[in-house]
């Protein structure tokens, strides 16, 4: 038989059962696309994360209290309180000269609510210095930044995120304007002046949702935040290094130098720079990456193992059907050739239908938002590839075994088969 | 062209063993018109389909050609049969959801020939169907199912026709049309034809007729025309 006969025979016989070849399908899109989703899924996840480190600015090492020293890591002042840092370190980094270091800002970040008028808005306050503006990128649309005399005197002003300024004065420049920072649930609440509002960060920033505002203007008012020798505790600070610095050699002085100032031999903090923390992160997704992956591979398990059912079921089914052809001459291999021919047919078709749907979807998915958070896909090749296979290698397992078996027993024995 | 050597086929699906042939010798040579005939249950169809290489003998041996069909392979025993043999079934056998142009185009298909519409269509008409050659099986009479099964078989141009009961479902007078185009092509293409009937007067139109009983072959016997017309038979009534 040739092979233009066995397409046009295998379209037929698609064309005839036409549920059946639905169903088919239908198991080998759903696989196939659940795996190409879920992977671009993973995938836009870790590359979210990616870009949200990358976003808080160039060549930074970021120098954190280490897990051990800490034993919470929640919200509130809960954090801040624990902390082996001190406003102290970052000014010591800062004043020791070492080499390749730009600008230091230690900054303390405490969830509060913030209020004007009948707005409010949940948002993160990081208090912090001058420095921090530099050192995160971060571009003003209106008024100023912390200022160095507004880190000397520590008055009650604060810098608004973009989206924090258009929540609590829609549509006006807040500059000059009061805001109520409550903190630790209602029980402290601050009055402030609005110094600046920022520009709108592009890409992935958090900075939109944040409130600056002077670390020493709280310092006086929270005492609390001090250690029992007099240390402003910080929850972390960030060296800007200049580009091209041995990084490496950086994070050695620094760590000498905290080491020193916290007289210990075993570090209570972390360093790290920025490709670390992707590193960490990234790692982290990867496991997230490959359990979305998973599902999507017990999905197309599943479908595959619908795809197997129904060829199985429609090769014994026609096997009366393989009894008559082998009758009137068709041999052995043009049985299977026949069946592999369909359900190559059947499989490419879903295979295809898969892919574009879940392509589709995750094009569709990407930027949209879902649940109040933006979502960000991408598409793996290898995915779209892997899946393809694996569909076809199904549906050429599951047509071609069972008509090879109907090929081994005597064509009367097929014929009789009802 | 054929010969079976004590040829026995035993049915042992559930329970007892079925003795469907129970030792048949029987040599059949090129060009002849051989009838089997018997009562219902002696052997007549699994006699038939061991001849078409669709079925195998429990023991004895079964010759085509002077070669031993037990030596052939499956490869083989498919190519004779799309080749060199036509089978019409007692049960038609046809494909389910395909019009009788694509039925008898069939076995074309496998043995890969060109113009095989042309030919389809003209071994439909041989058999007497001229309209309604797009229709599909369950659109078509019992004796239009039957024949575009004979046109299948003989579409291959094949030189032993194997017709288990091929006219069990025609009026006799399209049996008898039937039976002439039979006679036709073994007098004209030197066709060697075995068919299964019950009917004497289609059994007539044979050389040779051979009676079956619990199968066994009781009577093997050349047909005494002694100057009777078989057509003058079709005209009797039963
Ligand atoms: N697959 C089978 N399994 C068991 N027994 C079978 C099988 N096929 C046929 N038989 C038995 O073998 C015997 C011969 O069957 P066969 O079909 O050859 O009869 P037949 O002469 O063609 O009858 P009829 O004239 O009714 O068609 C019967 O007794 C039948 O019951
Ligand atoms: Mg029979």
């Amino acid at each position: 038989m040739s092979l233009v006969d066995a397409f046009r025979l295998s379209l037929r016989s698609i064309f005839a059962n036409r549920l059946r070849s639905g169903l088919t399908s239908l198991g080998l899109i759903l696989g196939v696309g659940s795996v190409i989703l879920l992977i671009a899924v993973g995938q836009g996840t870790q590359q979210e994360i990616t870009d949200r480190i990358r976003g808080l600015g160039t060549d930074l090492i970021f120098v954190e209290p280490s897990a051990a020293a800490t034993t919470s890591q929640t919200g509130g002042f809960a954090g801040p309180l624990e902390s082996t840092l001190v406003q102290g370190d970052a000014l010591a980094i800062a004043a020791n000269g070492i080499h390749g270091v730009l600008s230091v800002a230690a900054h303390t970040s405490i969830d509060v609510q913030a209020i004007a008028g009948p707005n409010n808005v949940g948002a993160e306050i990081v208090a912090t210095s001058s420095e921090y503006g530099e050192v995160r990128d971060l571009e003003i649309n209106s008024g100023s930044f912390i200022t160095p005399l507004h880190d000397e005197e520590g008055p009650l002003v604060a810098v608004l995120g973009a989206r924090v300024a258009e929540t609590l004065y829609p549509g006006n420049d807040s500059v000059g304007r009061e805001i109520r920072l409550s903190f630790a649930g209602g029980r402290l609440s601050l009055g402030f002046v609005v110094a600046g509002v920022l520009e709108e960060q592009g890409g992935v920033s958090e900075a939109n949702d944040q409130v600056f505002i002077p670390l020493s203007s709280i310092a006086s008012r929270v005492r609390f935040l001090f250690t029992p020798t007099g240390g402003l505790r910080v929850s972390q600070i960030d060296i800007q290094t200049a580009s091209g610095a041995d990084e490496k050699q950086v994070k050695e002085e620094v760590s000498e130098l905290l080491l020193f100032r916290h007289e210990t031999f075993e570090p209570d903090f972390v360093i790290q720079s920025q490709d670390e923390l992707i590193g960490t992160a990234t790692a982290v997704s990867n496991t997230l990456s490959i359990l979305l992956g998973s599902i999507g591979g017990i999905s197309l398990l599943v479908g595959g193992i619908g795809v197997m059912n129904i060829m199985l079921v429609s090769v014994t089914e026609r096997t009366r059907e393989i009894g008559i052809r082998r009758a009137v001459g068709a041999t052995g291999t043009d049985i299977v050739q026949q069946f592999v021919t369909e359900a190559l047919t059947l499989c490419i078709f879903g295979g295809l239908a898969g892919i574009a749907i879940g392509t589709g979807i995750s094009l569709a998915m990407d930027g949209r938002e879902l649940g109040g958070q933006e979502m960000t896909t991408v598409i793996q090749p290898w995915s779209i590839a892997v899946a393809f296979l694996v569909a076809v290698a199904v549906g050429l397992g599951s047509g071609s075994y069972p008509a090879y078996r109907a090929t081994k027993v005597d064509p009367i024995a097929a014929l009789r088969n009802e | 062209m054929i010969r079976l050597a004590n040829v026995t086929r035993v049915y042992s699906t559930g329970g007892a063993a079925v003795h469907a042939l129970a030792g048949v010798s029987l040599e059949i040579g090129r060009g002849e018109f051989v009838s089997v005939m018997g009562q219902s249950g002696c052997g007549k169809s699994t006699l038939m389909n061991i001849i078409g290489l669709l079925d195998r003998p429990t023991t004895g041996e079964y010759f085509v050609a002077g070669k031993s069909a037990a030596g052939l392979s499956e490869d083989a025993r498919a190519r004779l049969r799309g080749r060199a043999f036509g089978f019409v079934f007692q049960s038609y056998n046809l494909l389910p959801r395909m019009t009788a142009l694509e039925q008898v185009e069939l076995p074309l298909i496998y043995q890969g020939v060109p113009n095989r519409k042309q030919r389809a269509a003209e071994a439909l008409l041989r058999v007497g169907l001229r309209d309604r050659i797009m229709h599909q099986p369950t659109e078509l009479s019992g004796g239009e199912q039957q024949r575009v099964a004979i046109a299948r078989s003989l579409v291959v141009d094949p030189l032993l026709l194997l017709a288990d009961e091929p006219t069990g479902a025609l009026d006799s007078e399209t049996g008898a049309e039937l039976m002439k185009l039979f006679t036709e092509l073994v007098e004209e293409r030197g066709l060697t034809v075995v068919q299964v009937t019950h009917e004497p007067q289609v059994a007539a139109y044979a050389h040779r007729i051979v009676r079956m009983l619990d199968g066994r072959i009781i009577e093997d016997a050349a047909v005494d025309r002694g100057g009777k017309d078989p057509k003058g038979s079709n005209g009797d009534s039963k």
